[in-house]
C-alpha cells in the first residue's frame, strides 16, 4: 500500500481546529515513554504530572497563577506573529518590566500610597514597551532583523537584573540571597483568599484577552496588521504601511511582557529576585502558536502550557524527576503541532496500485 | 607584549566555537534554508560530547558524537521544515527550546565535573617561533580544523559544481528543480551539515574551551552565530572577521574583569550582546551589501511539483 501527499482543494477547518488536540496527545503519549524510560511507571507520572497537580483548589489556583502571565504575553505576541513580526524577547520585556516596576514599589517616597500599584502598573509596562521599542525602531528604520536583536537584549536584561539584584538593588538583610527587600504591601496584589496565592492580577489577563479579541477580529486596524503579515504584497497595495504594523505588534508584545512581570514582582513573588520567570516569555511562544495567534485559542494554549509547568515542579518534588523534562516537553508539543498543521493544507491519499 | 599574545591566542580560541557554527548555518541559508535552532543544536552536542569524554571515550571520538548529535537535532527541524513545510521559523525556535531542555536533562549528572580538555597540538618550527609561534600556532586541533573549514566551505561553494548546485537551490528553488536537482534532499544534506557544525561548536565550549558541563552554558552564542551569518553577507572569509571580532570582545571583557576595570561583570558581560546589536543595525542599514548574497529563497518552503 502507498501513499501519496496532494494539497487540499481548501485548508481544512476540522484540522485546523484538531491540530492542536493531536499535538497535545502525542506530546502526552511520548512523555509517558519518556517517564518510562526514567524507570518510572508511566500511569502514575502521568497522573503526577497532569492530575494531581489540579486535584485539589490550591493546584487549581497555581494553574490559573501561572497561565495567567502566559495567556498575557500571548496576546500581545500574537498581534506580532499575525504581522509576520517576530519579537522571541517577551522574557527580556518581561523582564525589564519586572524591574521597573519593583523600583517604583521599593523606592517611591510614599510606601503606603493608593496610587503605588497604578504607577507600578504604568512602569511596567511602559519599561516593557521601552525595550520592544529598540527593535522596533531597529527594524522600521534601520531594516535590523528583529528576531536577532529582541534575543540579545534578552540577554542583556536578564545581565542587569541580576546586576541589581546582586549590586545595588540586593536586599542588606536578605542573607545575601540575590533578591530585593519584600515590596510594601501597598505595592503588592491582595490574593482573594490568603490560603492561595491567586490575586486579581488575573483580571488583567481577562481585559487583555478581550481586548486582544477585538482588535485582531473587530478593528480596521488589526484588520490591516493581519493582511501585512499574510499577503505583504497586497498590504503594500493597499496603502497599509509596515512601519506601523512594526511598531505596533513590537509594542503590543513589550507591553503586554512588561504586565507581566509587574504582576509577577507585585503579586506571588512580592520581590524582585533572579529568578522572576520560570521562562514565561519564551514559553508564551507556543501558546501563541498552539491558541493558533487567536484570543480564545490562546486561553486554551496558556491553561495547558501553565499545566506543563506545573505538572513539572510536581513531579520534581513528587517523583524526583528533572526539571529539563518541562522544556522538552514544551518543544516536542511545538515539533507535533507544527507537523499537524501540515494536514491542514494537504492529505495522505492511498495510491491505487497500477495493474 | 605577553598580554597582546595573550589576547590574540583568546580571540582566536574564543571566536572557534562561533565559526563552526555560524560556518554551518551559512552553508544550510545559502541553500535557502533559516534554521534558527543552533543554541539548541549547540547544546545538544556540548552535552554529549562531554558525556563521551566523560566516560572514557577518546576525544576524537568525543567531538565526532558531538558533530552527530548536532546533526541528529538539526534532522528534526529537517523533517518539520523541508518534509512538513513548516514555518521555518517556528521549526528552529521548537528545536532551540528543545536543545536547551534536552541537554539539560542529560547534563544534570555532569554539574561541575572536571573532564581532561582537548590537548594543544604546537605546529612543529612554527610555534617555536617568537612573539608569532605563541599567538598563531599553540593551539588545539579544533581550531587549526576551523581555519580550514573556513577555506574549504568557501571553495565548496564559489570554486565546486556541487556548491554552485547548492547556491542555486537558495536562489530559486523552482529552477533547480526543473533541471532535476533534487531540492530537498541536498536542502536535507545542508542541514545536516549545518547540525553537525554547530554540534562541534558546541563540543568545543564543553571539551576544549571550559571544559565543563554547565547548563545553558552555550549563553546565546548560537544566536550570535545567526547574527554573524548576516555579518558576513554569507561569505565565509568575512565570517571568520566576524567571528575574531566577538572572539576580541569576549577576552577584552574578560580582560577588563582581571583588570579590575571598575564597571560590575554582569554590565561587562552585556557587551558582546549589545556588539551584536550594533553590528547587525550597520550591516543591515546598508541594503545593497546585505542583498548582494543573501539567498532570495531563504526561508521559503519549496514544494516539488509534477
Amino acid at each position: 500500500m502507498r501513499f501519496t501527499i496532494e494539497q487540499r482543494p481548501e485548508p481544512s477547518v476540522t484540522m485546523r481546529l484538531a491540530a492542536p488536540v493531536i499535538a497535545t496527545a502525542l506530546t502526552l503519549f511520548v512523555g509517558s515513554i519518556l517517564f518510562l524510560a526514567l524507570g518510572h511507571d508511566p500511569l502514575r507520572a502521568f497522573h503526577a504530572f497532569f492530575i494531581q497537580p489540579i486535584s485539589t483548589m490550591n493546584g487549581l489556583s497555581e494553574l490559573l497563577l501561572k497561565a495567567s502571565p502566559l495567556i498575557l504575553i500571548a496576546c500581545g505576541l500574537a498581534i506580532g506573529f499575525r504581522a509576520n513580526v517576530w519579537n522571541i524577547g517577551a522574557e527580556g520585556q518581561l523582564i525589564m518590566g519586572a524591574i521597573a516596576a519593583s523600583g517604583i514599589g521599593l523606592f517611591w517616597p510614599n510606601p503606603d500610597s493608593v496610587l503605588l500599584l497604578p504607577l507600578m502598573f504604568l512602569a511596567g509596562m511602559l519599561a516593557g514597551m521601552a525595550w520592544a521599542g529598540i527593535p522596533a525602531f531597529l527594524r522600521a528604520r534601520m531594516n535590523t532583523n528583529e528576531i536577532l536583536v529582541t534575543l540579545m537584549l534578552t540577554y542583556v536584561a536578564a545581565l542587569v537584573l541580576s546586576w541589581l539584584v546582586h549590586g545595588p538593588w540586593r536586599d542588606p538583610m536578605g542573607f545575601n540571597f540575590p533578591q530585593t527587600a519584600l515590596l510594601p504591601p501597598a505595592a503588592m496584589f491582595e490574593p482573594f483568599d490568603y490560603a492561595y496565592r491567586l490575586t486579581p492580577a488575573i483580571f488583567i489577563t481577562v481585559v487583555a484577552v478581550i481586548a486582544m479579541w477585538l482588535f485582531t477580529d473587530r478593528s480596521f486596524m488589526g484588520y490591516k496588521l493581519t493582511v501585512g503579515g499574510a499577503a505583504p504584497r497586497a498590504a503594500r497595495y493597499a496603502g497599509f504601511r509596515e512601519s506601523s504594523a512594526i511598531w505596533v505588534g513590537l509594542l503590543a508584545g513589550g507591553g503586554a511582557a512588561g504586565i507581566a512581570g509587574m504582576a509577577e514582582a507585585a503579586g506571588p513573588l512580592g520581590q524582585l529576585s533572579s529568578t522572576i520567570s520560570p521562562g514565561y516569555g519564551f514559553a508564551a511562544i507556543i501558546v501563541a502558536f498552539i491558541g493558533r495567534l487567536n484570543a480564545f485559542g490562546i486561553v486554551l494554549g496558556g491553561l495547558l502550557l501553565s499545566l506543563l509547568i506545573l505538572g513539572g515542579e510536581t513531579v520534581q518534588i513528587t517523583l524526583g524527576m528533572p526539571s529539563a523534562i518541562t522544556r522538552i516537553l514544551q518543544g516536542i508539543l511545538l515539533f507535533f503541532l507544527l507537523a499537524a498543521d501540515f494536514f491542514i493544507f494537504y492529505r495522505l491519499r492511498r495510491l491505487k496500485e497500477a495493474v | 607584549m605577553s598580554l597582546f599574545i595573550a589576547i590574540v591566542a583568546g580571540t582566536i580560541i574564543a571566536a572557534t566555537p562561533l565559526v563552526f557554527a555560524a560556518l554551518g548555518e551559512l552553508v544550510v541559508e545559502k541553500s535557502g534554508v533559516l534554521n534558527l535552532g543552533i543554541e539548541g543544536m549547540m547544546l545538544i552536542g556540548a552535552v554529549f560530547a562531554f558525556w563521551a569524554v566523560f566516560a572514557g571515550l577518546p576525544m576524537p571520538v568525543a567531538i565526532l558524537i558531538g558533530a552527530l548529535s548536532g546533526a541528529a537535532a538539526s534532522l528534526i527541524f529537517g523533517v518539520l521544515a523541508l518534509t512538513f513545510m513548516t514555518n521555518q521559523y517556528a521549526a528552529g525556535l521548537a528545536l532551540a527550546i528543545f536543545g536547551g531542555g534536552v541537554s539539560a536533562f542529560i547534563g544534570r549528572g555532569f554539574g561541575s565535573t572536571p573532564i581532561p580538555s582537548l590537548a594543544r597540538l604546537d605546529i612543529p618550527f612554527l610555534s617555536d617561533i617568537p612573539v608569532l609561534g605563541p599567538m598563531f600556532f599553540r593551539f588545539d586541533p579544533l581550531v587549526y580544523l576551523g581555519l580550514f573549514m573556513v577555506v574549504a566551505v568557501g571553495w565548496f561553494l564559489y570554486r565546486t559544481k556541487a556548491g554552485l548546485i547548492l547556491r542555486t537551490i537558495g536562489e530559486s528553488p523552482q529552477s533547480a528543480h526543473a533541471i532535476g536537482q533534487p531540492v530537498i534532499r541536498i536542502r536535507y544534506m545542508a542541514v545536516l551539515f549545518g547540525g553537525a557544525m554547530a554540534g562541534i561548536g558546541g563540543a568545543y565550549l564543553s571539551v576544549a574551551y571550559t571544559p565543563l558541563w554547565v547548563e545553558n552554558m552555550t549563553a546565546g552564542k548560537g544566536w550570535i552565530a545567526l547574527a554573524l551569518v548576516v555579518f558576513s553577507t554569507w561569505r565565509p572569509t568575512r565570517l571568520l572577521v566576524g567571528a575574531w571580532l566577538f572572539g576580541g570582545m569576549t577576552i577584552l571583557q574578560l580582560q577588563g574583569q582581571a583588570f579590575g576595570l571598575r564597571v560590575p561583570s554582569e554590565l561587562l558581560s552585556a557587551v558582546p550582546y549589545l556588539a551584536t546589536i550594533v553590528v547587525l543595525v550597520i550591516i543591515s542599514r546598508n541594503r545593497q551589501l546585505l542583498m548582494l548574497n543573501f539567498p532570495a529563497s531563504l526561508a521559503k518552503p519549496f514544494r516539488p511539483s509534477g
